[in-house]
């Protein structure tokens, strides 16, 4: 009855709670925050104040481009330009560039919009609904729930990773292993998802880098131009500006994709849509209806504003909330291990496979420690490490009980989503080619190898990522 | 530790055991806005009245509303803000979080005058990710002080 190798969490298990901790069988110990045992695969920096997908991506390469890009315009094009143009281009090149920096820094850096994983108690309540709504005839339930939204009927899928239904446009991410709210896509570049709290950034970040590039592009041809008047030529133009020749051809082959991608998403943002559902062709009448977005407003203005200049969301993941002594196994657990054959009701933990635990447990993936006297206990045993340590017979001393909820690898990673659409520069061909799997599983047909060169020439030519 | 009565939800975390965790799930039928649904679940039909359960969610609603909205306000704090590149957000505390000190000290009045003398205990959605309202049951002792 049970789907692949996700078992269920058995209610009885779910622990009735016993009588008040006893802190204090530890020593004092030094405060633990929650971003050390957030179970995605996020990296976090400063504290937990900076966050990052594991893997980053081509990130450095991004901001490598753009420093030397600028640094160049700034060297060999701003002296001439000044003199024998204007004193604003440095000016308007310098406001350009702080503001394609910072926001690059804030998409890479902020929180997509990251759904904490349920805990156990909500994902043992969710499991005994579809129990007893669903049929437990032959084959499994179908871990999905549809509600109505605006009139339309909207599906929503149940994570196995994260143990919850998934609230609408909401997609997980494998890459970083988190449920992200409206997810957009996940960003090589950038070096991390992009979804409902840095969407804004995002934007902001691709609207202001087709000004700079189209810029920087602008002034480059017009000194080139300025120094072969006189039929010298642009090879000695050339010659006498180094620089500019290796920005031309930089801004040349990606002032197009970037541009296109500018274009693209301003029509998302227009038509309230994210790059997920325009690829899945979530909206576009499947069954046969007219096809509607039943979030947008049915207002480009309204879209607009809503995308842009809504209200910005809090993080809900609370990287720095402090992780409390008697609840360690909170909302960052994620109970991931093998259900016991037998299951236990209350299994006493031991020292030995606790500390053997506790040294597994260094991966981002891994939960916490065993809390005292609230009888919650989680143990991650994700398939990567020895079996051996998901043993059924696992116990934990000082009360606590093994909250055995399922393994679930089989997690519908049909959401690995990149962006695609990536610019098309050539040499950062080879950067792609070893940079993250970027394969989208519900694939675009015309893939052909290359949609890591996806050029992308006009803004709505989606047809190289055509996924309907 | 017993530390004498201070407050009384710290009493009913401590000495009461917990009979039953309630869940109340968001309502998505206005998309993707934070509401929570006010069906009255059974649990709690011994322990409080329906009347008072639904003001209750209804007024959260109300107030997760209100920190979504988009009104004027938001749009000049919006346009403000990307004209600053978003440093603003580093410095200013957004309207939103303004709103959900304002659900926090909601749900500690309501749980201090309503919910702890039944016996319940809300816990504010958003340490659960926005996703649930978690009502726990304690058992029926007399814990009225």
């Amino acid at each position: 009855m049970k789907n692949c190798d996700y078992q269920q969490i058995d209610p009885k298990v779910v622990p009735t709670y016993a009588s008040p901790s006893h802190i204090g069988t530890r020593g004092p110990r030094r405060v633990r925050r929650k971003w050390e045992v957030f179970p995605g695969k996020n990296r976090f920096y400063c504290g937990g104040r900076i966050m990052m997908a594991q893997q980053s991506g081509v990130l450095p390469l991004t901001l490598g481009l753009i420093l030397v890009t600028t640094g160049l315009f700034f060297i060999f094009d701003c002296p001439f330009l000044v003199k024998h143009l204007s004193s604003c281009v440095p000016v308007i090149g310098a406001v350009l560039f702080v503001f394609v920096f910072i926001t690059l820094l804030q998409t890479s850096f902020s929180d997509p919009g990251i759904l904490p994983r349920a805990t156990l108690e909500e994902a043992a309540n969710v499991e005994r609904q579809i129990d007893s709504s669903g049929n437990s005839s032959y084959r499994p339930p179908p871990r999905t729930k549809e509600v109505l939204i605006n009139q339309q009927m909207v599906k929503l899928k149940y994570c196995f990773t994260c143990k919850m239904f998934r609230p609408p446009r909401t997609s997980h991410c494998s890459l970083c292993d988190n449920c992200v709210e409206r997810f957009d896509h996940h960003c090589p570049w950038v070096g991390n998802c992009v979804g409902k709290r840095n969407y804004r950034f995002f934007y902001t970040f691709i609207v202001s880098l087709s000004f700079l590039t189209s810029f920087i592009f602008g002034c480059v041809s017009t000194h080139l131009a300025m120094r072969a008047q006189g039929g010298r030529g642009l090879v000695f133009a050339l010659q006498e500006s180094p620089g500019s020749a290796v920005e031309l051809v930089i801004c040349f082959f990606s002032v197009w994709s970037i541009l296109g991608l500018s274009g693209f998403h301003t029509y998302l943002v227009a038509s309230n849509m994210t790059t997920n559902e325009d690829i899945k062709g979530s909206w576009s009448g499947k069954s046969g209806d007219v096809a509607t977005n039943p979030f947008s407003h049915r207002n480009v203005f309204v879209n607009c504003c809503s995308v842009l200049c809504a209200p910005l969301p809090p993080s809900l993941i609370d990287r720095r909330g402090i992780l409390p002594v008697e609840e360690e196994s909170a909302q960052m657990c994620h109970a991931d291990i093998q259900l016991p054959a037998n299951k236990n009701q209350r299994n006493m933990c031991s020292q030995g496979t606790k500390g053997l635990l506790e040294s597994a447990a260094l991966s981002p993936l891994l939960s916490t420690s065993c809390p005292q006297g609230k009888a919650q206990a989680a143990l991650l045993g994700p398939e990567r490490h020895s079996a051996a340590d998901s043993e059924p017979s696992l116990q934990f001393s000082k009360g606590c009980r093994a909250q055995h909820s399922a393994g679930s690898q089989g997690n519908t990673s049909s959401t690995r989503h990149t962006h695609h659409k990536s610019h098309s520069k050539k040499h950062k061909q080879a950067a792609l080619n070893i940079s993250n799997p970027t394969c989208p599983d519900s694939a675009p047909s015309s893939k052909d190898g290359g949609h890591r060169r996806a050029t992308f020439t006009q803004p709505l030519e989606t047809s190289l990522c055509d996924g309907r | 530790p017993f530390v004498p009565q201070t407050h009384s939800l710290q009493d009913l975390r401590q000495q009461a055991a917990v009979a039953a965790k309630v869940f109340i799930q968001r309502d998505y039928t206005n998309g993707t806005l934070c509401q929570f649904q006010t069906k009255f679940p059974s649990e709690l039909e011994t322990r409080i009245d329906k009347q008072q359960f639904e003001e209750t969610v209804r007024t959260l609603n109300n107030l997760y509303a209100e920190a979504e909205k988009l009104g004027s306000q938001s749009y000049i704090e919006g346009c403000l803000a990307c004209l600053t590149a978003y440093t603003i957000f580093l410095c200013m505390e957004t309207h939103y979080e303004k709103v959900l000190k304002k659900i926090a000290k909601y749900i500690q009045e309501q749980n201090d005058k309503v919910y702890a003398p039944r016996g319940l205990l809300l816990t504010d959605p958003i340490e659960r990710g926005l996703r649930v309202i978690e009502i726990t049951i304690f058992e029926d002792r007399s814990l009225t002080q």
